[in-house]
């Protein structure tokens, strides 16, 4: 689980470091952007979306015409009949619904510990010296690994779902947070002492906003585990949701129904992360600026 | 106003980089602090700003003993050290949040005025040029009250012409409150220029060597014979207390503190 954690933070800041080159690409092109910015974002997008798209459309071709099968790789029409289907009995929404409510309380639950014991890591030594190595060695454990237990626990239901998602949220969480609040300036925290600021304004005041940042990219690490451990979670016995489309399409043989649900996770997905960095960015709008001018 | 008294500074490593330093600034006066690096500059204006504890010794202002940062005493810093997500006006109201916020409004818009930077009060911090990031530091220093105001090395960090600019409103900020500033610098041409008086400071353990007044009239030119005349002064002090064996044992054969 380490490794897939490195690897999605790895990923987190590719986003990142992604939107920082493509926001700051050769003068000349960054003016004209900066003249046409509608064009300049619909030329990004375009590009982005040339492979995948050509790719769909070569397939659907190949299917057509008859130079390729399509049953174990259906062509993206079947896969959008088969989104439209899914719809019209109403299963759409209920998957996604289950599937996005289990991810949420999962989250909400991981990432609310994981910045409570991140903070106080981070802020109290003692505090980090007490928790901080059971958690480092709770953290070497894949998480799959409590799903035996797990189920033991809290049922096959959604408890146990809810806390396997939850703890793979923790983690990154935690680390990050921690991490932020120990790597804080010294320097501020100097300006806030000549300015006789109490603990808990310093707090407020330098504290917070200083590891806004870090904190927000290890929620948006937390947010992406959290999916990858809903899908583990339903998995392991669900009657609802897109991993129980997974598991129902392998086991009756319906390539279409496991591409839908994967293309709704891709989706899915991406509209949390992205409505996560909308309502977090006005507490970081000043770093954006400085990454602007990058 | 400030007395500092047979005061001694140990780290915990044993380096000694303050002992016994005895100095009196008096109100509204330029005291600047010069000497080499690591001769405990920088201990000094820490411990004035109440950041770090003595080993020994006192230091009181208006006799109140100063142990923590002290309402009576404001610093600035080599770095600008303004927090990135305020922008000027906040950074510059950074210490005044116990104020009504009209009164806190009112001093800021003064201490902008007076750096010049009224028309970047909504800017961030990194839109400012690094002279321009040194002045919100002086205002928001300013702005909380301050009647002494540390500087250490504020403009070691810029650009000759910047820096004059600097000097010219630190020392209209000076001349219009009555304010007492302790300035270091390792630029001996600025502590000319600003200082009533030089305190030249030797390493090991890091102690005050000389003590230069100026006793020039303002504003100073740069190329006037008097200010060379101290300047020559200040570098034979300074060249001085380079060479610590030389004057301490003058038994010692000459070039053994090759
Ligand atoms: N926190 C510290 N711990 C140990 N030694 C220190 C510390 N801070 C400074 N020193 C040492 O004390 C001496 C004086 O340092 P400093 O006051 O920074 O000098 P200056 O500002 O004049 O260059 C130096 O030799 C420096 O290495
Ligand atoms: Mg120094």
């Amino acid at each position: 689980m380490s490794a897939g954690e490195g690897s999605l933070a790895a990923r987190a800041q590719d986003a990142v470091s992604g939107e920082v080159s493509g926001d700051a690409p050769a003068s000349a092109a960054r003016r004209l952007s900066r003249r046409l910015p509608r064009l300049g974002i619909s030329r990004t997008l375009a590009l982005a979306l040339a492979l995948p798209l050509a790719a769909a459309l070569g397939w659907e071709a190949a299917v057509a015409a008859g130079l390729a099968q399509g049953r174990l790789l259906p062509p993206p029409s079947r896969v959008l009949a088969t989104f439209a289907d899914l719809q019209a009995r109403g299963e759409l929404v209920l998957h996604v619904a289950t599937t996005l409510w289990r991810v949420l309380v999962g989250f909400g639950l991981g990432a609310g510990a994981g910045l409570l014991l991140g903070a106080l890591c981070g802020a109290s030594r003692p505090a980090r010296e007490t928790l901080d190595p059971t958690l480092q060695a709770l953290r070497a454990i894949p998480s799959i690994a409590w799903v035996p237990l797990f189920i033991l626990w809290l049922g096959i239901f959604e408890a146990s779902k809810v806390a396997l998602i939850a703890v793979g949220v923790f983690f990154p969480v935690y680390l990050g947070v921690c991490d932020a609040i120990r790597s804080i300036d010294r320097k501020l925290l100097e300006v806030s002492r000549v300015f006789r600021l109490s603990r808990v304004e310093t707090a407020r005041r330098i504290l917070v906003p200083a590891v806004l940042p870090e904190t927000i990219t290890a929620l948006r690490s937390g947010l992406g585990l959290g999916f990858m451990f809903v899908v583990a979670a339903e998995f392991m016995g669900a009657s609802e949701g897109l991993g129980y489309l997974l598991v129902d399409g392998q086991q009756m043989g319906k390539p279409d129904q496991i591409l839908a649900a994967i293309v709704a996770f891709a989706l899915l997905g991406k509209a949390c992360d992205l409505v996560l960095v909308a309502a977090t960015r006005p507490l970081v709008a000043w770093q954006d600026v400085a990454r602007d001018r990058l | 106003m400030l007395a500092i008294e047979r005061l001694s500074k140990t780290y915990a490593d044993g380096k000694r980089a303050l002992a016994e330093v005895d100095l009196d600034v008096r109100r509204g006066e330029i005291v600047a602090i010069v000497g080499g690096s690591g001769c405990g500059k920088t201990t000094l204006m820490r411990l004035l700003a109440g950041l770090d504890r003595p080993s020994a010794g006192t230091i009181a202002i208006d006799g109140e003993p100063v142990r923590d940062p002290h309402p009576k005493i404001g610093v600035v810093f080599q770095e600008p050290r303004l927090l990135p997500w305020l922008d000027v006006a906040r950074n510059v109201g950074f210490g005044l949040s116990r104020l009504p916020a009209a009164e806190r409004a009112a001093r800021v818009a003064d201490a902008l005025a007076r750096v010049g930077l009224s028309e970047h009060a909504e800017r961030l911090p990194r839109d400012l040029s690094g002279g321009q990031q040194q002045r919100v530091a002086i205002a928001r220093a300013f702005a909380a009250g301050p009647e002494v105001l540390l500087l250490d090395e504020p403009f070691s960090a810029l650009d000759a012409f910047t820096r004059a600019d600097l000097h010219a409103h630190l020392l209209s900020l000076w001349k219009a409150t009555g304010l007492t500033i302790v300035i270091v610098t390792h630029d001996v041409a600025e502590a000319v220029m600003l200082a009533d008086r030089v305190i030249v400071m030797r390493p090991d353990p890091g102690r005050i060597h000389d003590e230069i007044e100026v006793l020039l009239a303002r504003p100073r030119e740069r190329a006037s014979p008097g200010v060379e005349a101290v300047s020559r002064t200040l570098y034979a002090a300074l060249d001085e207390a380079r060479r610590p064996a030389a004057r301490e044992s003058e038994q010692e054969p000459a070039g053994l503190w090759w």
